[in-house]
């Protein structure tokens, strides 16, 4: 109890922080002042139009993948799992990256993101019928690897014959991950995503935790591993579908984050859905910030600081696991 | 009164048969040893009637909805699986699963469940300890204490005994003993015959997916299906210290 209350607190405080700092240099009580009263000025267009969207999508992409990796490690009983092992963000960076290759994306706000949920949509639909109808992981990872390895490939020669040097430069910078620039559009067009999609993920807090015994106890248990899988299939789908059409590929949040939680929960796989859900918005909040109070001119990328960040975490933990054996 | 009745079960995987038309109750009271030679079929006779396998034929369990059937038994599968590093309490908690309904919190009713099966392996000392930092007979305990806090009335164990000391592995047997003098039934499967035939009140012998003999354990244990099941010789007598079974020789 006492993690969550931590975790809301420093959610709330980078979430603010996040909407007072930009360089239109307002002073932080004029804007929230603008954001909350609105006005005629450029203020009030300024926070709601440009931090307010950024603030919510950090906070919304980060839950949606620190649930998704602590529901994916959970169903996998592997801590080195993380959401993109199905194939889902490989997949709708692959639709992303047409848009841009083709000219679409230019078009406008939303072919991008949609041109990336088709790609999602196009890879679960292949993943579920490579896996199988049995409950059963380890077709599911195999379909995953096999799915992310096509999609990078074909990411690859779309980015290999671009007759483009500038829409190949547009894919690389774009296929780094960012929130800079993305307006309210973004934010109804994922929050629907976002909110079923960890709805589904949530529902899997019994099944996993009894997966802690391994399939065949849970299921005469009378946990119905199929549906589990299905749930966490579609949910990650989901979730990580909608953050990677509208940021990019945001990586070591869904890895990391339950990693470092796990420990505050008692291991428990079905508390660490949520907890993640706050830590992955804590650590999304917090990068956004890095990225633009450490270089606010060159437009760092976030999922550039978020593997900077991230790894040496995870190293660091490898090193606290290695000295536990 | 029949806490299990299986009628015709057949299984076959990837094209080949590996149960054939079996048959077989269980009453209360009953400690029943399922013994056979290794790829006899045991674990596969387990899984299919509890509905873990898709097969032929009509098990009482396999047709419960899922959650009745974790009602109706407990399932301790041979490898000893405990994923992540969490209290022995929150994994003997885990037993209760079936009783819960969708998003039901756990209920005194649950709680006492719990502390019966901790007490009953002797682990209420361990209650705190992280289950994967315990060792591999102490995991072996406390998994079983696990099965009994689902409160089943019928208990199936895949080798439970395996790799247990040799008070462990009497104790575990006695444990099962007194579960079926309190009115529930036990299957186990095993491979020291000499443990089955001191605590199991019946004896299933299976031998390439069919049962062979099914009975007390004087009756089934003969020099003939010693020799045609197992290909082994023993000394079997009744002694004033109850039955005492040693395997021999191997033979040709």
């Amino acid at each position: 109890m006492r993690l969550y209350v931590i975790l809301l607190i420093l959610m709330g405080t980078l979430f603010g922080v996040a909407l007072m700092i930009g360089p239109a240099g307002i002073a932080p009580l004029d804007s929230l002042r603008a954001l909350i009263f609105g006005g005629d000025g450029p203020m009030t267009l300024v926070m709601r139009e440009i931090r307010l969207p950024r603030a919510l999508l950090a906070l919304m992409i980060g839950a949606a993948l620190g649930m998704s990796g602590a529901a994916m490690q959970g169903y996998l009983r592997n801590p080195l799992a993380d959401p993109g092992l199905i194939g889902v963000s490989g997949s709708a960076a692959l639709g992303a990256v047409i848009a841009i290759q083709t000219g679409i994306a230019a078009t406008t706000t939303l072919a991008l993101p949609v041109s990336a949920l088709v790609g999602a949509l196009v890879g679960v639909v292949l993943v579920l019928m490579l896996a199988g109808p049995r409950g059963g992981s380890l077709t599911l990872i195999l379909a995953g690897i096999a799915i992310s390895a096509l999609a990078g490939a074909l990411t690859s020669l779309v980015l290999n014959l671009s007759p483009n040097p500038f829409a190949a430069n547009d894919i690389v910078f774009w296929m780094m991950g960012s929130l800079a620039d993305r307006s309210m559009t973004h934010v109804w067009l994922v929050l629907p995503l976002i909110v079923v999609g960890l709805g589904m993920l949530a529902l899997m807090r019994r099944g996993l935790d009894a997966l802690t015994l391994g399939e065949d106890a849970a299921q005469a248990m009378g946990i119905n591993l199929a549906q589990l899988r299905l749930l966490l299939v579609l949910g990650t789908a989901c979730v990580v579908g909608a953050s990677t059409a509208v940021a990019g590929a945001i990586g070591f949040i869904g890895l990391v984050v339950p990693h470092m939680l796990r420990g505050w929960v008692g291991a428990r796989p079905g508390r660490l859905l949520w907890a993640s859900a706050l830590g992955g918005a804590v650590m999304l909040l917090a990068a956004d910030i890095a990225v633009r109070v450490i270089l606010p001119m060159r437009d760092l990328k976030l999922g550039v600081v978020t593997a900077l960040v991230g790894a040496p975490l995870f190293l660091h933990l490898i090193y606290r696991t290695r000295r536990g054996l | 009164m029949t806490l299990l009745s299986v009628k015709g079960l057949a299984v076959s995987l990837g094209g080949r048969s590996v149960l054939q038309d079996v048959s077989l109750t269980v009453d209360k009271g009953e400690v029943v040893g399922l013994i056979g030679p290794n790829g006899a079929g045991k674990t596969t006779l387990m899984r299919a009637i509890l509905g873990l396998v898709p097969h032929q034929g009509r098990s009482s369990l396999a047709q419960l909805s899922p959650r009745a059937r974790g009602r109706a038994a407990a399932w301790m599968p041979q490898t000893r699986e405990i994923a992540w590093p969490v209290s022995v309490e929150t994994l003997v908690a885990l037993g209760r699963t079936p009783h819960l309904a969708p998003g039901q919190r756990a209920s005194a009713e649950d709680r006492a469940a719990v502390d019966r099966a901790l007490k009953r392996m002797g682990l209420q000392e361990f209650r705190h300890r992280i289950a994967t930092a315990l060792s591999g007979g102490e995991q072996a305990r406390v998994l079983m204490a696990r099965a009994l806090a689902q409160d089943a009335p019928l208990l199936m164990a895949d080798e439970p005994i395996a790799g247990l000391d040799p008070a462990h592995q009497i104790s575990t047997m006695r444990t099962f003993a007194s579960l079926a003098a309190e009115g529930q039934a036990v299957i186990v499967s095993l491979h020291d015959l000499g443990l089955g035939v001191r605590h199991c009140t019946r004896l299933i012998v299976l031998d390439q997916g069919r049962i062979v003999a099914d009975g007390a354990p004087t009756s089934v244990l003969t020099p003939a299906l010693l020799r045609d099941t197992f290909g082994i010789s023993a000394w079997f007598e009744t002694t004033p210290q109850g039955a005492v079974f040693q395997p021999l020789e191997v033979l040709e």
